[in-house]
């Protein structure tokens, strides 16, 4: 007979001490790993001149300053283009990309999980399939249909291209078939509902960790938009970009691009943060079924 | 089955005979025969009401809103993503330019020929995307689904710390361009200051822009962002799992985590490791932006440049679209190619 105890109000197996040693080890290992890079950024860009330029380069700041975050705006005041628009256009194209990314894909999905309609597995299976290539594949090919379209130097062709991403949609249809019960859409269609209002009223306000899963992707990855081969006039490029020419200054731009860098990594980060319970409650149904 | 709701007490019926059960119930019968369509439309065609193409008909009338709420996704979807895959494959048989645009554009397989038997830099980069994938892919994965485990156990608050620690350089956007400052090329650099202060060095090492060591530092640079969306759904469906499933295995004779690991854990997690190797294989392709930035392009006598820098150096700076249509094909079936290999693969857990 097995010792079993609690942990976490959970039964769990009689677990060795030797593993849960080696666990604890190697969690340790990997976390220093995965955060003191992410840390050193954070140093560097609180670092006043003096110490950027200390040999060996230190791990810890002395005298913390928020002078180069000065600098960076300095630097950014002087661009040709007003900064101000910069943030416009990564605002303008995360928030129109996102909101139309929902959604599109918010109404694709409650069709796909809900109505079975003839033809809905073979859409869904080629959905699923997309997810096994990347946009490597396709930019070629895009380019030449933005450009034939007339959507080249517009920041339309990223808002669009976002619409339909197949990630988010695959994520959503799986939570919208497991989280809405049949019989709940059932008696609001028996109740005379037409399908888009089941789908306003009833569906969507019982998938919010669904949405907010969608929001969180497609922010993360507009949001990052940067230098893109759509998009060749300075007033529409994004605030990444922006971002990254202050960077290309190379080692006397140091603390300003560390300042930059932690800018642009700390929006993301704390919009998971906020999101997280949802978004890992969206995961718990992402598996993909054959 | 995909049906059924993870707190319904059919749990432990498998899956055919839940089929087989509810069609029988009677559950296809109009008021509730949204749920299951195809036993009705079966029984139907069976009797000879209708023919199955006027039953697809029917059904299509009977929910042809559901074909406007796919439309606008499906419309851009088609466009940016499956037309795309279809007209690199045309363009593949061209030698279309678009600095000089004609008709006489159609060459047969030369751009296929060309490819493996004279460009020896895309045969280089072949050969570095492979090995990039065949590394960063499983141990991504792998990775992946240790930490998810691990942490599976540790009161919520200190998971969620862990899971944001873990997670956090996969979203950071360009934070991964601090490793070109720790391991930059002058003295000032953090790994070449620490080294030379030990004196194991006494001229400070060009890291990424040295042959020896770029493809080894990108792949861990790769590796340290990696844990991303798989990591995140082995962490949602590890909280899915049936618990009654570990002590009833607890009872049965399953001694260590290990053994719990493969005979009880990773069975039901079969769905989440597909999904989650899908999403690895992807990301270990799409590595070629971040070598840019760490390496700069081309990087130093092609150590690093992969099918994606080919890509973009005949596509988007020389203008040969034909040419890199057809680069661009060939990595749309090695990527399938890939995960075909990992679904036969998978197939095999918990046997």
């Amino acid at each position: 007979m097995q010792k079993m105890r609690v942990r976490n109000h959970q039964v769990v197996l009689n677990r060795s001490v030797g593993g849960d040693t080696g666990i604890f080890v190697f969690l340790a290992i990997m976390g220093v790993f995965m955060f003191l890079p992410m840390y050193y950024v954070v140093i560097q860009s609180l670092k006043p001149l003096d110490e950027l330029w200390v040999f060996p380069p230190r791990f810890y700041v002395a005298k913390p300053t928020f002078g180069n975050f000065g600098d960076l705006f300095y630097l950014l005041s002087d661009s040709w283009v007003p900064f101000s628009r910069y943030i416009f256009n990564t605002v303008l194209i995360t928030a129109a990309g996102t909101f139309g990314n929902i959604f599109f894909a918010s109404l694709a999905s409650y069709a796909l999980a809900k109505i079975p309609f003839p033809g809905r597995k073979g859409t869904f299976k080629i959905i699923q399939s997309s997810l096994m290539f990347t946009s490597t594949v396709t930019g070629i090919a895009n380019f030449l249909t933005l450009s034939t379209i007339g959507l080249l130097d517009n920041p339309l062709s990223i808002i669009i291209h976002a619409w339909g991403s197949a990630t988010g949609l695959y994520l959503m249809k799986q939570f919208m078939e497991s989280s809405i019960q049949d019989s709940t859409l059932e008696s609001a269609r028996l109740d005379g509902c037409s399908e888009l209002k089941t789908f306003w009223t009833i569906a969507m306000p019982m998938v919010k960790p669904g949405w907010i899963t969608l929001i969180i992707y497609s922010f993360q990855g507009l949001w990052q938009t940067g230098a893109s081969i759509y998009i060749y006039s300075e007033q529409w490029k994004t605030l990444n970009y922006a971002i990254s020419q202050i960077t290309a200054g190379g080692v006397a731009r140091m603390g300003a691009s560390a300042a930059a860098t932690v800018i642009m990594m700390i929006v993301p980060i704390i919009v998971f943060v906020v999101s997280q319970s949802n978004v890992i409650q969206t995961m718990g149904t992402s598996g993909m079924k054959d | 089955m995909e049906r059924r709701n993870n707190n319904s007490p059919l749990r432990s019926i498998p899956a055919e005979e839940f089929n087989r059960i509810y069609a029988e119930c009677g559950a296809d019968s109009t008021s509730t025969g949204r749920r299951n369509d195809e036993p009705f439309a079966k029984r139907a065609v069976a009797r000879k009401d209708m023919t199955m193409a006027q039953w697809t008909i029917k059904e299509m009338k009977r929910h042809k809103v559901a074909y406007f709420m796919v439309a606008p996704f499906m419309l851009v979807f088609i466009l940016f993503t499956l037309f795309p895959v279809l007209l690199s494959f045309i363009l593949s048989f061209t030698s279309f330019n678009m600095l000089e645009i004609s008709w006489d554009i159609f060459i047969g397989l030369d751009n296929y020929t060309r490819l493996f038997f004279e460009d020896d830099i895309f045969l280089q980069a072949c050969k570095n995307t492979l090995v990039f994938a065949m590394v960063i892919g499983p141990v991504s994965y792998i990775l992946s689904f240790l930490v998810a485990w691990f942490i599976n156990e540790l009161a919520p608050k200190v998971r969620a710390l862990v899971t944001l620690v873990f997670y956090a350089p996969s979203i950071s956007g360009g934070a991964y361009t601090i490793w070109s400052a720790l391991f930059s090329d002058d003295a000032y650099g953090w790994v070449n200051g620490i080294l030379l202060d030990l004196g194991v060095i006494d001229t400070p090492v060009l890291w990424f822009h040295d042959e020896n060591y770029a493809m080894t530092l990108c792949i861990v640079v790769a590796l340290w962002m990696s844990l991303g969306t798989a990591f995140l759904s082995f962490i949602g469906g590890l909280q899915t799992l049936d618990k009654n499933q570990f002590e009833a295995a607890a009872i049965d004779g399953v001694k260590n985590r290990w053994q719990e690991l493969w005979y009880i854990t990773l069975p039901q997690m079969k769905n989440h490791l597909m999904f989650g190797a899908v999403m690895s294989i992807t990301g270990a392709f799409n590595f070629g932006g971040v070598v840019t930035q760490l390496c700069g392009f081309p990087s130093v006598n092609y150590s690093c440049h992969t099918i994606m820098h080919c890509i973009d150096d005949y596509g988007n700076q020389r203008w040969e679209v034909g040419y890199a249509s057809s680069i661009a094909f060939v990595l749309f079936l090695i990527m399938i190619g890939a995960n075909m290999l990992v679904k036969k693969l998978l197939s095999k857990v918990g046997k």
